[in-house]
């Protein structure tokens, strides 16, 4: 293992308070990143101090809004916009918002798309969409 | 009171190399505020390994860029293969670093000339250009290529060096370095090029870390922030502190691309003369179960790769975090309260990547 990583489980109500305590306590933001599930999205931030890393995790289902960490970690905004774009989840208070022009995508929402069955090597599998 | 102006800066500029866009909100010639618009090129690579099998993905990841493409596809392999549990040849692993550190020095070179050219010194920006085209002919004498691609597989590597050929970079390097530290001198020491750099583009040390600057960026304003210092690969067996400065402006981050352009050389030796013998990759078996967050250095900064596999020989998740993207929030930051003037050199010297960016 290259590095030992710490994963967090929370709850998406402890966001804010859970973030707001590692500022002061000398974490950055690495990253925020989304996975698409079956059905919901994973939410992951990333923080790293004196090279640990620590990643808070929690889950939230289409449709749901997640509040914005970018009044407490300025630079969370440009990862929040890219996930709304992206993902099609709104995430609230952020403080610079780009009502969805952040990235200019033919399909809204595109990784919104998941696979409905498992992939076979030819990648001819049916997709539908989920535009959150 | 002069009358406030919103310039457009972009997404076609000749500093820049690629397609970026700022509203750069002005009074008189300050710049009050600056909104970046990204987006032109986007081309959702990420999405990609619904179609390509965990396998042929190296070769997109190594697509996301052309100078950083080496990086790519060897943080994705290895990120992959901490979810396979893959133990890598230590030849394979040597001969990845040394690449690695080569792939520094093209890039930062290739960041002196850019520099150079934007503050309209064009003799200095040959020369620099001069100069990178001897590490290019390392890069193609041991990659086969002016580019470090398909060298790296999961599992290894797919060429070896002779040792011959690696003893021939060590000398090679130690015979351009005192070409190189004659331009540097110019960057460093020039009354034109610190009078386009000084005092320019400042950002606290504070801002930097909270802003989550990562790379020469933050090492400019005095945070020894280096990845590799986690150990990866075979940064684990070489000597090296991170190269910083104390004055986090433009110059500052010139200063530790300077230094690191001689450390990767003093790296680019220690590698060499530790490397073992023996093969350079292995079999692998079975299909990626398990997540992991890689991240390596790359000459701009820390990447970060996120892999997540679901016992499908294609990926569930592959994300990737790169250091344009996130150093761009900081660049904001410090193009406040700067002179119209010296937008240009203040952007340039984030060493923008928007291919990186635009994955």
């Amino acid at each position: 293992m290259i590095e030992e990583q710490e994963m967090v489980s929370i709850e998406k109500r402890d966001l804010l308070e859970m973030v707001a305590s590692l500022r002061p306590s000398g974490y950055r933001l690495v990253q925020i990143c989304t996975t698409t599930l079956a059905d919901r999205y994973e939410m992951n931030y990333s923080f790293d101090k004196d090279l640990k890393f620590r990643n808070l995790r929690f889950t939230v289902l289409p449709g749901e809004t997640i509040p914005s960490i970018s009044l407490i970690y300025g630079n969370a905004f440009l990862y929040e916009n890219e996930i709304h774009d992206l993902f099609g989840i709104t995430i609230e208070n952020m403080t610079t918002d780009f009502h969805g022009t952040l990235y200019k995508t033919r399909i809204p929402a595109p990784f919104a798309v998941r696979v409905s069955e498992p992939k076979e090597s030819s990648g001819g599998a049916d997709v539908e969409e989920h535009h959150g | 009171m002069a009358k406030r102006n919103i310039i457009p800066f972009g997404p076609q500029h000749p500093v820049l190399p690629e397609a970026i866009h700022f509203d750069l909100v002005t009074d008189d010639e300050t710049v009050l505020d600056a909104i970046p618009v990204i987006g032109y090129v986007h081309r959702g690579l990420e999405k990609l390994v619904e179609k390509k099998d965990f396998i042929e993905y190296t070769y997109v990841a190594e697509r996301i860029c052309g100078i950083c493409g080496y990086m790519h596809s060897f943080g994705y392999c290895q990120t992959v293969e901490q979810v396979l549990d893959i133990e890598v040849p230590e030849r394979a692993v040597y001969l990845r670093t040394i690449w690695s550190e080569l792939s520094r020095i093209n890039s930062h070179l290739l960041w002196l000339g850019f520099a150079a050219d934007a503050m309209g010194f064009e003799s200095l920006f040959m020369h620099t250009f001069r100069l990178r085209e001897s590490v290019l002919d390392i890069i193609e004498a041991t990659a086969g290529g002016r580019m470090i691609f398909g060298c790296v597989k999961i599992g290894g590597v797919r060429r070896d060096i002779e040792g011959s050929v690696l003893r021939g970079i060590i000398a090679k390097l130690q015979e351009l370095s005192p070409h190189i530290r004659e331009i540097t001198n110019v960057f460093l020491e020039d009354y034109s090029t610190k009078h386009r750099m000084e005092g320019i583009g400042v950002i606290s040390k504070e801002d930097a870390y909270h802003m989550g600057m990562v790379g020469p960026m933050i090492r400019a304003t005095g945070i020894p922030s280096d990845t590799r210092q986690i150990g990866y690969a075979a940064y684990k067996h070489v000597q090296f502190e991170p190269a910083t400065a104390e004055t986090g402006d433009c110059y500052g981050r010139c200063v530790v691309r300077v230094k690191e352009i001689f450390q990767s050389i003093d790296l680019v030796r220690q590698l060499v003369e530790k490397t073992p013998d023996g093969p350079v990759e292995v079999k692998v078996k079975g299909t990626p179960t398990g997540e992991f967050f890689g991240r390596i250095e790359q000459p701009r900064g820390e990447v970060i790769y996120y892999v997540k596999g679901n016992g499908t020989k294609f990926l569930e998740r592959f994300r990737v975090r790169v250091p344009t993207f996130a150093n761009l929030p900081g660049m904001i930051q410090m193009l406040k309260g700067s002179q119209i003037a010296d937008v240009p050199v203040i952007i340039l010297t984030i060493d923008p990547c928007i291919s990186c960016t635009e994955r």
